[in-house]
């Protein structure tokens, strides 16, 4: 979507943005599998930007789960270069620059919420004050305060998924990589999860990547989605959110809010995402 | 209408039960005028005795609502009853008759009332719960002794085939210098250093077999090879190697412990999940991070799983082990000499040590597994 010259966009974008999060270029990814290659991420070409909100969304087997992977490295592309921090993704990985939040929870049941939270920070081995300082300050973060003490499976499934951000949040990372966290949540929950994490988002000013295959959390929470298709994974397209920062969660009636909802319906309709 | 004064229970367990009594108890004591048995009637205390155990039993036959204290009265009485039972029992010993068995069935059937009832209580108060729930298996286990106690007398079973719980008893509180002595040589030498040994070797071992590869193709073949060596040809090889006294049955216990361990670990470290695993990874924790707090963690139930199949093999192997040469000390030891001279009563009481040593040993290590393994859904009893 290049309006003016190359030069002349090529110079303001380095002037507006000058580094970005994570910067992927021709990058694929190929498993191969006993029925052959399958070929899961294809020529992706991606930069996010700091205080970015970005969304993948997609169909199941669009890749979007893999490239995220790929961001944590916890997949090896086999083609094409990424950055993460300005480093390789591994680095980043050994850095602890990100947090990564999972599907379930997996919170361990034999720790209690405070020690869970406190997982990664023993790991890195920061001393029990700046431990306990941490866990105070994120389980407040995520409304869990007065929750340390209890273990996993006395919590609801809300609310073990807001410690499991508690946790990944308490890595102090400035980018927040998140794997369809809600899921597995009803709509009230998931609903009232978004409005969180968005005032999370605006109260932290990290940078955010969030897979989902839901169209109206992707548009409500992102500044900008990325729509992939499967077979093989690719990037569709890509929207810049005209919706200000700010959202509330009225702003899904709004006029702007389905005009975007309805360009990412139409990509995942043009990519195919709805055939058998 | 609708029924407003409480509706009578069905005809369940514990009116049949009552019926039962009642009848039994009838029978006996008008067994006299029946068949000409040795006279229930000349003790007058039994007869007496079994004759309210009748009286209090019509009320469960009759299906009215049954208070807990009327059941405590029933139990109690039928705890008499019992107690007396046994004085006649061993009067006639080998000449009971149709009196003496009615009664003795009475008694069962009393004592299986009352268990009935006491499951069926519902106290309020956890402390309670706890002690109804302790004295259930007790009383259970009583009353199994008392049958074998009356049915070996009644039948006048000879001593060498069966003795009766009382014999053994006496036995147990006459020996007990002796079976001290047994206890220290084979439990709290052979079976505990060797389960220690064995369990921690096996425990170790697995942890090497999970980090170097082809170890798990070495090493797990020949930790099943030696769990299929046969106890009896290898406690004599054992002696043979470590000598007569408790190293060779430590030996034994180490080779019956390790491989039910060895595998136990392995699968238990393999028993995290791929995302608890990632998450390890997104944290860049190095291996014994991730070994110590999450796969241990994940495999302790199959690590306890182990330990608590191991406490009873491990008595077992000892016990056998002393079967192939043992200083004159140890309980296989005991066991096997006092078969030989005839003196059953003592390898009953042997056999009752090793019981109670063994359930004991379980019991310590099912009460740390749950004090370990507290979260996990099968001890806590909740939902995953």
């Amino acid at each position: 979507m290049l309006t003016g010259s190359e030069i002349e966009d090529g110079l303001e974008d380095a002037m507006r943005h000058p580094d970005p999060v994570i910067d992927i270029a021709k990058l694929s990814l190929t498993f191969q599998t006993n029925d052959g290659p399958v070929h899961a991420l294809s020529d992706i070409d991606l930069a996010i930007e700091p205080g970015d909100f970005v969304s993948f969304i997609g169909p199941s087997g669009c890749g979007k789960t893999t490239l995220l992977r790929v961001i944590a490295d916890l997949e090896r592309p086999t083609a094409g270069s990424i950055t993460v921090n300005g480093v390789s993704p591994e680095q980043a990985r050994l850095n602890r620059a990100y947090g990564y939040v999972f599907q379930a929870a997996a919170l361990y049941p034999w720790r209690s919420i405070a020690k869970n939270v406190a997982l990664p920070l023993e790991i890195m081995g920061l001393s029990r004050a700046e431990q306990d300082a941490r866990i105070k300050k994120n389980l407040e973060l995520v409304n869990l305060a007065g929750f340390e003490k209890k273990y996993p499976w006395q919590l609801s499934g809300g609310m073990q998924q807001r410690a499991s951000i508690a946790r990944a949040l308490a890595v102090e990372p400035n980018l927040l990589l998140m794997d369809e966290p809600f899921g597995a949540l009803d709509e009230i929950v998931r609903d009232h999860l978004n409005d969180q994490l968005h005032q999370l988002w605006a109260k932290t000013n990290k940078t955010v990547v969030f897979v989902t295959h839901s169209i109206p959390e992707a548009v409500y929470l992102s500044t900008k989605i990325v729509v992939l298709c499967p077979r093989p994974g690719r990037v569709y397209d890509v929207i810049d959110s005209t919706l200000p920062r700010e959202r509330t969660l009225d702003m899904r009636e709004s006029e702007e809010f389905l005009k975007i909802a309805h360009r990412v319906r139409e990509g995942l309709k043009a990519g195919h995402a709805y055939d058998d | 209408m609708t029924a407003s004064k409480p509706t009578r229970p069905a005809f369940g367990t514990p009116a049949a039960l009552a019926s039962g009594i009642i009848l039994c108890i009838a029978g006996a004591l008008f067994s006299t005028a029946i068949a000409g048995d040795v006279a229930i009637l000349n003790t007058p205390t039994l007869a007496a005795a079994f004759g309210v155990l009748a009286i209090l039993a019509i009320p469960y036959a009759a299906r009215r609502p049954a208070h807990p204290f009327l059941d405590l009265i029933f139990g109690a009485l039928t705890g008499v009853c019992a107690g007396l039972l046994v004085p006649v029992a061993h009067a006639h010993a080998g000449d009971a008759r149709f009196g003496f068995w009615a009664l003795v069935i009475g008694f069962w059937l009393a004592s299986w009332l009352f268990v009935d009832r006491m499951a069926a209580w519902k106290p309020g108060n956890p402390g309670l719960v706890r002690a109804v729930n302790l004295l259930i298996p007790v009383l259970f286990g009583a009353t199994l002794l008392m049958i074998w106690e009356l049915l070996v007398k009644g039948f006048g079973v000879p001593k060498v085939l069966l003795p009766a719980p009382s014999e053994i008893w006496v036995r147990i509180t006459v020996s007990t210098a002796i079976l001290w002595a047994d206890f220290q040589q084979t439990f709290l030498k052979a079976v505990l250093i060797g389960y220690a040994l064995g369990c921690g070797s096996a425990f170790l071992i697995a942890i090497a077999i999970d980090r170097v590869p082809f170890l798990r193709r070495g090493l797990l073949p020949i930790g099943n090879l030696v769990s299929a060596l046969p106890i009896i040809g290898v406690a004599p090889i054992m002696v043979m190697w470590f000598g007569f006294d408790w190293p060779s049955k430590a030996a034994v216990v180490i080779i019956m412990t390790f491989f039910p361990m060895l595998v136990n670990t392995v699968s238990g470290l393999a028993a995290a999940d791929a995302m608890q695993k990632d998450l390890m990874r997104t944290y860049a924790a190095g291996y014994w991070q991730t070994l110590f707090k999450l796969r241990l963690p994940m495999a302790m139930p199959f690590i306890f799983n182990a330990l608590k199949i191991n406490s009873t093999l491990a008595l077992i192997g000892a016990i056998v082990a002393e079967f192939f040469g043992t200083p004159i000390v140890g309980m296989g030891f005991r066991i096997s000499t006092e078969v030989g001279r005839m003196n059953v009563d003592m390898v009953w009481a042997e056999i009752a040590m090793a019981a109670l040593a063994g359930s004991l040993f379980y019991g310590a290590i099912a009460l740390l597994e749950r004090a370990v393994t507290f979260w996990h859904p099968s001890t806590r009893g909740g939902r995953a």
